[in-house]
């Protein structure tokens, strides 16, 4: 393995942590592998090895799980993973549009990174979000109720090195390395951060509201 | 309620009744408003008067499949002195279903709340949360609403001084529609690749770690807490005689103003449209699914049926997960079935033959009609494959591939034969969308 002396010893504690939330070890290996993309911004020769000999796995039983969820990258990952919707839906109500013009625009395909290494492209299935459609995810944040020139703004802002905001979420996109690092279960302080709840969360509740409707049994 | 001309219906706000609140998914605020006075009740319960309260209430699976979930819940073996496990489904992932996500950012405290007096309920000292993973701010909320549980003493040991323990792991996904099957998410969350298993045997005796587990949709679960707290009378007070409580009725697509709508069981999407304003300016439904792309599709002669698990299965579909995405005419019918089916086919797990090839084969053929250059034949050969498929695929995946195919062909066959005849898609993709674009094309980008 390459990493050095201080990145295996962090990583051995933390990766000690998520293995203590479990009955079993082995459950700890999709947030491991989040982990380890956490470091490499992918999931690694050295990450798979690192697995394996934390869960007493070898790396083939490894790479066999790693190879099976669409999160986990095979090739290093751009900073931000910009993914447009294209299931039924989104693609219906402009999504198919919008990847077509972003993917123009930026100049690479699916699962294709900038030269830069700041954005990979991702065309993805269904995030449910069906009542913001057209929808976009970037480091899976939610960038609701997209056009063609909205979408290409926040790419064209991160190419610039500024900071997004989605529109239901944390303040800004935290990196692939950062958000990668959630998903392995460790908090990063930014839950409390919000946009507003979003017209569609609470159009029902607003009707209600207005029409005085209440669950209070008949 | 049972007149013939029954009362319009009216929505009623449960979960959502506190998502517009300040900071509404801090314990501070949830339990300003209620929040945790079930769990109080529950713990002064007998855990067996519990499931059975469930039971009373006719509660059903909110993920889908709309099993009983007090039923469910008494299947568990007796007591054996092992460890016996609650695992929430949280992978939302099903086309058009986006009513857990939004209960999670807004209200994770009613899930927590649920999640504690189930696994008191159903004896379990260690229950976990299965959540996609591509839904970043949606797990900090989960984590920060399970600390803060902890830290009220709601969680760990002794809870509230009765001496009843329980852990809460929060444990992220990371990609695959295929673990909201719940074995397939029994396995991946023992650190495999989500295949689902064969059954029986069922959870219920050997689910995670081969142990006892109840696995149990978000939606369920965050019910639970109403339920204990205002009575299963008040439940069953709303929605049909079968079809018990409310829901969410989540409106995609081609509507003034899609979202979610809390509302009993039984309400139609007539009333639904009424209220979300309609379809958008100067134009009219043309197909729906009525929960979710696996769901067999409806047109506008649906209009009046009772969104219940009775009424809309004997109308052909299935209640599903109350995922209303709503075409309008300028949708092409074949259009969107080829991209569901395209879900599917990369979505198949390719554990079984039938699935995995079928699908396969099914989203060429599409491919190649909606294109315009498919054959009368094809939408024969569509149907054939479909039936390779449905009732012959190790889990539901496969037979939710053939539920769009088939009815869509049922209903618009002769868009398919236009498709043929014609050479070529006779719609304007871009009336579809809501913005506006020069229709040139839309489906030659990238792949």
């Amino acid at each position: 393995m390459t990493y050095d002396d201080a990145t295996l010893a962090q990583l051995g504690t933390d990766a000690d942590a998520v293995i203590a939330r479990y009955p079993v070890a082995r459950s700890a290996l999709l947030p491991l592998l989040h982990l380890v993309q956490s470091i490499d911004g992918f999931v690694s020769p050295d990450g798979i090895q690192f697995c394996a000999d934390k869960l007493d796995l070898t790396a083939a039983e490894v790479s066999a799980v790693a190879t099976f969820y669409t999160q986990y990258k095979r090739r290093p990952n751009g900073e931000y993973q910009v993914g447009v919707c294209t299931n039924t839906l989104c693609a219906v109500m402009g999504g198919d549009r919008i990847w077509q013009e972003l993917s123009d625009h930026v100049g690479v395909g699916h699962d294709e990174t900038t030269e830069d290494g700041k954005v990979t492209l991702e065309r993805i299935e269904c995030n449910a979000a069906c009542d913001y459609a057209p929808v976009m995810m970037v480091n899976w944040e939610f960038f609701d109720n997209q056009t063609p020139e909205s979408a290409k703004q926040v790419v064209d802002d991160i190419l610039a090195g500024k900071d997004v905001t989605p529109t239901r979420g944390a303040d800004k996109v935290s990196t692939f390395k950062e958000v990668s690092r959630v998903l392995a279960g460790f908090e990063d302080g930014h839950a409390d951060e919000d946009q507003g709840a979003g017209e569609a969360t609470l159009v029902g509740l607003k009707v209600a509201k207005e029409r005085g409707w209440k669950a209070d049994g008949q | 309620m049972t007149d013939t001309a029954p009362a319009p219906t009216e929505l009623t706000p449960v979960l959502s009744a506190t998502w517009d609140l300040e900071k509404s998914w801090s314990i501070g605020t949830y339990t300003d408003n209620g929040g945790y006075a079930g769990l109080t009740k529950a713990l002064a319960m007998a855990p067996g008067d519990l499931v059975q309260a469930v039971k009373d209430s006719g509660l059903r699976g909110r993920g889908g499949a709309g099993f009983p979930t007090g039923m469910k819940w008494g299947f568990l073996p007796p007591d054996d002195g092992g460890p016996r496990y609650l695992v929430v489904n949280a992978d939302e992932s099903e086309p058009g279903t986006c009513k857990d996500i939004p209960t999670m950012l807004a209200a994770p405290h009613t899930l927590i709340e649920g999640v504690i007096i189930t696994s008191f309920a159903i004896g379990c000292n260690h229950a976990f949360i299965y959540l996609r993973g591509e839904v970043v701010h949606v797990y900090r909320r989960l984590l920060q609403a399970v600390r803060e549980a902890y830290e009220a003493g709601h969680l760990g040991q002794d809870i509230h001084g009765t001496g009843y323990n329980l852990e809460v792991t929060v444990h992220a996904g990371a990609g695959a529609y295929i673990c909201g099957e719940e074995t397939a998410l029994l396995d991946s969350l023992e650190g495999r690749r989500g295949q689902p298993r064969l059954k029986p045997p069922f959870p219920a005796g050997a689910g995670l770690y081969a142990r006892p587990t109840v696995v149990n949709n978000v939606e369920s679960i965050a019910s639970v807490p109403a339920i204990v707290d205002k009575g299963v009378e008040w439940f069953t007070g709303m929605g049909t005689e079968r079809s018990k409580g409310m829901g969410f009725f989540s409106l995609s697509g081609h509507v003034a103003k899609p979202g979610q709508y809390e509302a009993p069981l039984g309400i139609t999407l007539r009333e639904l449209l009424e209220m979300a304003g309609g379809m958008r300016e100067g134009h009219e439904l043309k197909f729906w699914t009525p929960g979710g792309s696996s769901t067999p599709i409806f047109t506008d002669e649906h209009l009046d049926t009772p969104l219940d698990y009775e009424s809309v299965g004997a109308a052909g579909s299935m209640l599903g997960t109350r995922a209303l995405q709503i075409f309008d005419e300028t949708t092409c019918v074949v259009r969107a079935v080829m991209r569901w089916t395209e879900f599917y086919k990369h979505e198949s797990c390719g554990k079984c033959t039938p699935c995995r090839e079928g699908t396969y084969w099914l989203a060429l053929i599409l491919k190649r009609l909606e294109a315009g250059n498919g054959t009368y034949a094809d939408i024969q050969q569509l149907l054939d494959t479909c039936d390779s498929i449905a009732g012959r695929a190790f889990c539901a995946l496969g037979d939710g591939a053939t539920s769009s195919i088939i009815s869509s062909v049922n209903l618009f066959r002769e868009e398919y034969e236009a498709h043929v005849r014609d050479g070529g898609c006779p719609f304007d993709h871009a009336a579809s969308a809501l913005f506006p674009f020069e229709a040139a094309d839309t489906t030659g980008a990238r792949a």
